[in-house]
């Protein structure tokens, strides 16, 4: 089954949704070890996405995803914007015009992401950011889709080891953004950006099958 | 006149943290064009990279604009929102303490320093209170962040003995046109007051000295124009900082 520039929308809508969902949770993480608005700067940012959205679908897999990379840059307010921005910018750009993606595809855009995040925020695996969900995620994608697996095979393999990735921010103490101002008191605290990585990852995953 | 500084541009998490210290740079600095960039549309607290780029774009002057912010996420907005504009090599995001770098840039802008000296005036900026407590001898060794040369070759010196006679001595106003004085010079220039000295590019290490009327402060200057340096500190003295 082919993933064209309609399924990718779908997709992105997916995620939008999960958010909207999670927002609470998302910023209750946040006021453990930040300062309480990653729900908020995150919905703010795909609800826009869905509006943009809903003005029109582009042709091609990279440029909705391009929609989505412009308008989380200019919306979300916070240190999220540049980050998924940024991811969402390079795996666009990484796609160029192809029509339709395969799990190859995908696993390359995630590989995108996450330079970009990397070349963006200078985080390592263990520094409890959402780098520690999404580098696994990608690695667990080209395995998956080096074994033969589709876009859905692909996705929900990274999404099932950013969730594991996002739980091993848990004892880890943050060194990146506001919350390694805490040091040692952000032990026992899961990364908000980690934990909506992960569930952005599983909302594309369901919703790409 | 603005085309030809360095512009400045103060990117915060908080829309009154970004006026003041606009507002504060700026007195230093009355030709220099500083856009502040603070808060969310709404005024809610976050970075907005629209906000960015329009505050980078109004200070967008011939000789570049050099861009300070206050928490790390306001840096990657900042970088994201250079990287967007046709021309992203005329602007520097540059690591500084926000309020004392805003300053330093600001008085570096106004001297007529370029991009590159006003950035490294405001990365200079950071811990410059404590360098009055250093045991080093002044103008020996390398100073932090004071310039990007690392002395092998001996360099030329000069030396001045400067007594003040304005009534202030090196208070806010002075110590600004005394830093100012130099901005553009190619020398590292420092003065010192018995034991303790300051880096003459810096206002804030400039006024710990304390310095009074009356006071005599050793001016010692190294770098390809240190005589210039010290000529230009001695006519300014000379002149008893106009007051
Ligand atoms: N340098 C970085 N590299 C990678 N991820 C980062 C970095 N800084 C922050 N993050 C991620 O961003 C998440 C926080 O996003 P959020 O939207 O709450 O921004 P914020 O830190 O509150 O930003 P701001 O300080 O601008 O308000 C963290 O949980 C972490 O995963
Ligand atoms: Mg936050």
């Amino acid at each position: 089954m082919g993933c064209n520039a309609e399924r990718v929308a779908g997709v992105l809508r997916a995620g939008a949704e999960t958010v909207a969902e999670h927002k609470a949770e998302l910023i209750d993480l946040d006021r453990a070890i930040g300062d309480a608005d990653h729900g908020e700067n995150l919905d703010r940012g795909f609800a826009a996405v869905l509006a943009a959205l809903d003005a029109g679908v582009p042709e091609t897999p990279g440029a909705v995803l391009k929609v989505a990379a412009t308008t989380l840059i200019s919306k979300v307010g916070g240190a999220a914007g540049p980050l998924y921005g940024t991811a969402f910018l390079r795996a666009a750009t990484k796609l160029g015009d192809v029509s339709e993606l395969d799990g190859a595809a995908v696993a390359a855009g995630l590989r995108a992401a996450l330079d970009g995040v990397v070349a963006r925020g200078k985080a390592e695996v263990g520094d409890a950011t959402m780098v520690d969900a999404l580098e696994p995620a990608v690695e667990a994608a080209e395995r998956t889709h080096s074994d033969g697996g589709d876009v859905a095979a692909v996705l929900s393999a990274a999404a099932d080891a950013a969730k594991e990735g996002a739980d091993s921010t848990v004892p880890l103490t943050a060194r990146k953004g506001r919350a390694s101002y805490l040091g040692e008191r952000s032990v026992g605290h899961a990364d908000p950006g980690a934990t909506s990585t992960a569930l952005l990852l599983r909302s594309f995953a369901e919703a790409a099958r | 006149m603005s085309g030809d500084l360095v512009g400045l541009v103060i990117v915060s998490h908080s829309g009154r943290l970004a006026d003041g210290v606009a507002e504060v740079a700026a007195q230093m600095a009355p030709d220099v064009t500083v856009k502040p960039a603070g808060g969310l549309p709404d005024g809610g607290i976050g970075t907005d990279f629209e906000a960015v780029l329009a505050a980078v774009t109004e200070a967008a002057a011939a000789a570049g604009v050099v861009v300070l912010y206050d928490l790390g996420s306001a840096q990657m907005t900042a970088e994201m929102a250079v990287e967007s504009l046709p021309e992203p090599e005329t602007v520097v995001v540059v690591d500084a303490p926000l309020v004392e770098g805003a300053i330093a840039a600001a008085v570096s802008a106004q001297g007529g320093g370029d991009r590159g000296a006003v950035a490294a005036a405001a990365r200079a900026a950071a811990g410059r209170s404590e360098v009055a407590d250093t045991a080093e001898a002044p103008g020996s060794g390398d100073t932090v962040g004071a310039g990007p040369e690392s002395g092998a070759q001996p360099e030329p010196g000069a030396r001045a003995e400067i007594t003040l006679d304005n009534e202030v001595g090196l208070h806010a106003r002075p110590a600004a046109l005394l830093a100012r004085s130099i901005a553009d010079v190619d020398a590292d220039v420092r003065i010192s007051l018995g034991d303790t000295d300051a880096d003459a590019r810096s206002v804030f290490s400039l006024m710990s000295l304390t310095a009074r009327k009356g006071d005599t402060v050793v001016v010692t200057a190294t770098g390809t124009q240190a005589e210039d340096a010290v000529a230009r500190i001695t006519a300014l003295a000379d002149r008893n900082f106009d007051e």
